[in-house]
């Protein structure tokens, strides 16, 4: 569901004396009007921040034992940085599963052969459509039972893998439809090309459609793998170990400091998706820049897949 | 051997009352939040729009902050933080006390991503229009009106459609905050019976049968409203 800042190309920013849609370039009366409103605005959001911090210190949230412990090197050796460890090992197995099954799914969908293209539309759609914690709660309880009524006895699946078949089941089929889009946004003349000068249908795929198609939705599979990140935090629910178990519950746990802890670990995931979101939008640029491909650039707002029943019906925003 | 196991809807049959309330409160949620979040998120797409540096950067701030955090996270916070730790009562009665914490959770969350739609949809609209407006003699409300949001919320609906379809979904993470839902309901019958594969069927599509329609709805809309360009 991210989106990465791309839309504001510096020409559409409401900057001080520039026209924006909205509002025309500021005359004498509308900069002093301007600046009483930055004023009142400035005085408002103090207030805000204030009451916030007021509320937060009646609580006694501000006391040092309670932002001690983030300062000993034993609690981010044995506790956060495992937990990012955690985090990080199911987020790259999980984009590692995921890539394949999007490259597959969505190859699949874009056959001509209606046996290979209607399953894996229906397998996309139908992943696209549940909530993800089902999903996890199934592979971590599904295989037991099943096994047990075949009469084997299965050992319960650990809350890694239950949270990666999750994720990858997910993320695989949003990035099954990114694909396609990818795809499917190079103009028809490329390909009409491909088969002019006798190439093959996968000719035409491989050499044509998809070097092409991999710099236009390289943004928006960065995205998507920022969502796979940030979705790991699911993993708390079926008790693995993650960043989000080690802030929220082993921290507090010991120290009895739920809210600074979840205020530093909220930091922490921010800034690792901001980084992530950064480099998407860095290859959105290049990519946009790169005359390499045909295709127009997918970011992480348009490359999105629209859900069922959205058609095509994405606007280009 | 016990392949009636896989097959078996029974669960499904003797808890349906049960699992139809879970899915109500599904339901309940999702309603307050599109609601909740739609006027906070409008609220905070004005602020990133508006000619002041200041809303903008507070705006900005916001999204960045909350769009980037898991909604696990924030849940938790909300349940964890909120109401145990600074004794944030709203209702009285825990079960109404826990569903306002969830949607508080939900509407924070949700609104970072309306917001980005709405702003995306502002910005989609050409500077001609706006420019046009001016210059034809109307006046700021005017062209606001007239011309440049009636544009905005044509683009918007699709994109909108997709954040309350992933919104609908997100409902299920309320149950780290301590609220009952359908994905609480389904989680407490797969410890009972077992994770049957009915069990999960039933559930999928009880899912899909409140997202697919969301879905068709909004394309739908977002069809009829193009804007030809």
């Amino acid at each position: 569901m991210t989106m990465t800042d791309t839309q504001d190309a510096p020409a559409r920013r409401p900057t001080k004396n520039k026209p924006s849609v909205l509002f025309d370039a500021p005359g004498p009366r509308a900069r002093l009007r301007n600046n009483i409103l930055t004023l009142v605005a400035a005085v408002v959001l103090l207030v805000v921040a204030y009451l916030l911090i007021a509320r937060l210190s009646q609580q006694h949230q501000f006391e040092g034992k309670l932002w001690e412990p983030f300062t000993r090197k034993i609690v981010w050796t044995r506790q956060i940085l495992p937990g990012l460890g955690g985090t990080l090992k199911a987020a790259g197995v999980a984009a590692v599963f995921a890539l394949l099954m999007g490259v597959i799914f969505g190859l699949g969908r874009l056959s001509e052969h209606k046996w290979i293209s209607v399953p894996s539309g229906a397998v996309v759609e139908f992943f696209r459509a549940i909530p993800l914690l089902i999903m996890i709660f199934f592979a971590q309880a599904g295989p037991p039972a099943i096994m047990d009524s075949f009469g084997r006895v299965l050992p319960p699946v650990s809350g890694f893998l239950a949270l990666v078949i999750g994720l990858t089941l997910y993320n695989g089929s949003v990035l099954a439809e990114i694909f396609r889009s990818g795809i499917n946004s190079i103009p028809k003349g490329q390909s009409e090309a491909g088969y002019s000068i006798g190439m093959r249908r996968s000719g035409v795929m491989l050499r044509i459609l998809v070097p092409q198609a991999i710099t236009a939705m390289m943004p928006a599979v960065i995205s998507q793998l920022v969502v796979l990140l940030k979705d790991t935090a699911l993993g708390y629910i079926i008790a693995y170990p993650d960043l989000l178990s080690a802030g929220l519950r082993v921290i507090p746990g010991n120290f009895g400091n739920i809210i600074p802890s979840a205020i530093v670990i909220a930091v922490i995931y921010i800034i690792i998706n901001i980084l992530l979101g950064l480099v998407a939008t860095w290859l959105e640029k290049r990519s946009r820049r790169s005359r390499k491909s045909s295709a127009r650039t997918l970011t992480g707002g348009t490359g999105l897949p629209p859900a069922v029943g959205m058609g095509s019906a994405a606007p280009t925003i | 051997m016990n392949f009636h196991a896989l097959l078996d809807f029974g669960p499904l049959q003797q808890e349906f009352g049960t699992i139809m309330k879970a899915f109500w409160g599904t339901i309940r949620l999702a309603l307050v939040t599109g609601v909740g979040s739609m006027i906070f998120g409008t609220v905070l797409a004005a602020m990133r729009v508006s000619p002041t540096p200041v809303l903008r950067a507070a705006g900005a701030l916001y999204v960045y902050i909350f769009r980037n955090t898991p909604l696990t996270l924030i849940l938790l916070f909300c349940s964890l933080g909120l109401s145990d730790t600074l004794h944030l009562q709203i209702s009285d009665e825990p079960g109404t006390n826990g569903f306002w914490l969830a949607a508080i959770g939900m509407t924070i969350y949700t609104a970072s991503f309306v917001c980005e739609s709405l702003r995306a949809g502002i910005n989609t609209v050409p500077i001609g229009q706006a420019e046009a407006a001016r210059s034809i003699g109307l006046t700021f409300s005017q062209s606001l009106r007239l011309v440049v949001l009636p544009q905005a919320f044509r683009a918007v609906v699709a994109p909108l459609g997709s954040v309350y379809i992933a919104m609908i979904k997100n409902t299920t993470i309320a149950l780290a905050a301590g609220y009952f839902e359908a994905s609480a309901q389904m989680k407490q019958m797969f410890d009972t019976y077992g994770g049957t594969i009915p069990i999960f069927v039933g559930f999928a599509v009880g899912f899909m049968v409140l997202t697919l329609p969301t879905g068709f709805f909004f394309g739908w809309l977002s069809k009829r409203l193009a804007v030809a360009r």
